[in-house]
């Protein structure tokens, strides 16, 4: 079943990221100065302190780090149960909170690869904000 | 560490008290008349007056101010007050040091050190989402169905199992042992209500690995402590409890949660035991019986492990019901019921308890207590952790 989607509101340290969302590419900040791949968005390096930053599209390619499968929660995600929240490691090296889609939530383990995909989401009147960044199992090779 | 700058043994807990525990939304009182309860029961217990209260530490942004509970208790000079900021119930113990700290320094004589809950006045703690804007941390949390602690730790449980491969039969036996003493501890919410292995086994999962009773409850109510210098604490009612240690612990960027913390598959305690055991100069060896913070049976295994009283390889050899249990155990642990059994107040209820043991006044007492251990706060961003020994321990 397709979950809840609510969107977030994007502030100036993290517009590039959201308006990569809606053009359904996974944009990130990386220091210019060490490299450090900077998660949650913010152009401040907590690796070096470096506020010298740029924002590049990542891969949107990753493997679970860990995940639950949430099946009692109270209120509007009720519903939705079983689900699968997890924090997927990027190949560009941040580990992110996001739920997994497209899946049997039996079958999810830790070290499967996956997939960024990008779902529309509405702001608490209704109206359409960022997309939500969720993964999916990756294609078979 | 035999120097000026350690209080190990210069500060007592001299009084402790607690109101009746409730399930969640049950208390006949509002929050504020429940800390004050407790506060007078923990001075009663001291056998001193609340008026010589001069200082008030709490944690997790309790809302019960030390301004309004001085002017209720009548305290003619408020000297100190103190908050430690952090998620959950992670400042337990770090609202004892606090007001051992403060002692310390001369800023006040008698600090309580306190905790209130009523949710049924205030809505359950911990829960997120609701109305709350998606912004900041949250948009990066919320939209993810990520609604509770139990979720966030979850995950954290599910790698450390993965990576060490134990906890599984020892998160039970937490589970049934803070049952099974809560039956002789009348204060207890699940005082009546026992524990086996089938019942455990057959409950519903909350999230994975989690089940119903890996799970803290949830309750209304309030615990005091009161501290004060030990020459002080000499001429009072109680055997001496002593403070031997207390300490906070927050590793390399351990606020992160999602922002990737350095450290993942931890309690939170690795930086602070080293200081803990040197400050009152033991080894995990010399602890008699022990009090870990159950949010999650999960955490408690790690802890246990980073305290050095069990390891990664024989947790689940070490951490039984046998062993773990006051009557004859080798590693008696949360001998009140803890967080999943007697209340949870936000763990104060398990430095009471550690106090309760130095002075043999548990409800199931482990024989020759001279040092007692009780953490708080395992998988939070800054957790915390506290040593209570005899008079003879300093």
């Amino acid at each position: 079943m397709t979950l809840p989607a609510k969107a977030a509101e994007p502030n100036s340290e993290n517009l590039q990221f959201f308006e990569g969302a809606e053009q359904g590419r996974l944009v990130l900040p990386r220091c210019t100065a060490c490299g450090f791949v900077i998660w949650f968005p913010r152009e401040i390096c907590p690796e070096c302190g470096s506020q010298d930053v740029d924002w590049f599209e990542a891969s949107g390619s990753g493997s679970i780090y860990s995940c639950t499968v949430t099946r009692r929660i109270p209120g509007s995600w009720g519903k939705a149960t079983p689900f699968v929240l997890a924090y997927v490691e990027l190949d560009e090296g941040p580990r992110v909170m996001t739920n997994i889609v497209d899946c049997d939530p039996e079958q999810v383990a830790i070290g499967d690869r996956v997939e960024a995909v990008f779902e529309e989401a509405t702001d608490r009147d209704g109206n359409p904000g960022p997309p939500l960044l969720r993964f999916r199992p990756a294609e078979a090779q | 560490m035999n120097d000026d700058y350690n209080l190990k043994g210069k500060v007592a807990v001299v009084g402790v008290g607690e109101t009746t525990y409730y399930k969640h939304g049950q208390s006949p009182d509002p929050e504020f008349v429940l800390v004050l309860k407790a506060i007078i029961a923990a001075c009663e217990d001291a056998g001193i007056s609340p008026k010589e209260i001069d200082g008030f530490c709490s944690y997790s942004n309790d809302r019960n101010d030390p301004p309004r509970l001085a002017n209720a208790l009548g305290i003619p000079e408020l000297r100190y007050s103190n908050m430690q900021w952090t998620s959950g119930g992670g400042g337990a113990a770090a609202a004892v040091q606090n007001a051992s700290g403060a002692i310390m320094a001369g800023s006040a004589n008698v600090v309580v050190a306190y905790r209130g809950l009523a949710q049924g006045q205030f809505g359950r703690f911990g829960r997120s989402g609701g109305s709350r804007p998606v912004s900041g941390p949250a948009a990066y949390t919320l939209p993810y169905g990520m609604m509770s602690a139990a979720q966030m730790y979850a995950m954290r449980t599910t790698r450390f199992m993965h990576e060490h491969g134990v906890g599984r039969e020892a998160m039970r036996a937490i589970a049934m042992t803070c049952y099974h003493h809560a039956q002789n501890n009348p204060r207890a919410v699940m005082n009546g209500k026992t524990l086996d292995a089938e019942t455990y086994d057959s409950s519903r999962w909350i999230t994975e690995p989690y089940r119903l009773f890996d799970c803290c409850l949830e309750n209304d109510g309030a615990a005091a402590m009161i501290i004060t210098r030990t020459d002080r604490a000499k001429d009072l009612a109680k055997p001496l409890a002593l403070v031997l240690g207390a300490q906070q612990s927050g590793g390399h960027r351990s606020g992160a949660t999602a922002e990737n913390v350095t450290d993942y598959v931890t309690s939170s305690f690795k930086p602070a035991v080293k200081h803990l055991y040197e400050q009152a100069d033991i080894t995990a060896t010399d602890i008699d019986v022990v009090q870990s913070y159950e949010n999650f049976t999960g955490g408690v295994v790690m802890s246990l492990i980073e305290h050095g009283l069990c390891t990664y390889e024989n947790a689940d050899e070490i951490l039984t019901f046998d062993n773990l249990r006051a009557d004859g155990g080798k590693l008696p642990l949360n001998t009140s019921g803890g967080n999943l059994a007697e209340c949870y107040m936000h763990g104060l209820g398990l430095q009471i308890e550690a106090v309760r043991q130095v002075r043999g006044e548990s409800c199931n007492q482990v024989p020759d207590v001279k040092v007692a251990l009780a953490n708080a706060g395992p998988m939070v961003a800054v957790a915390s952790t506290a040593l209570y020994g005899t008079e003879e321990t300093a």
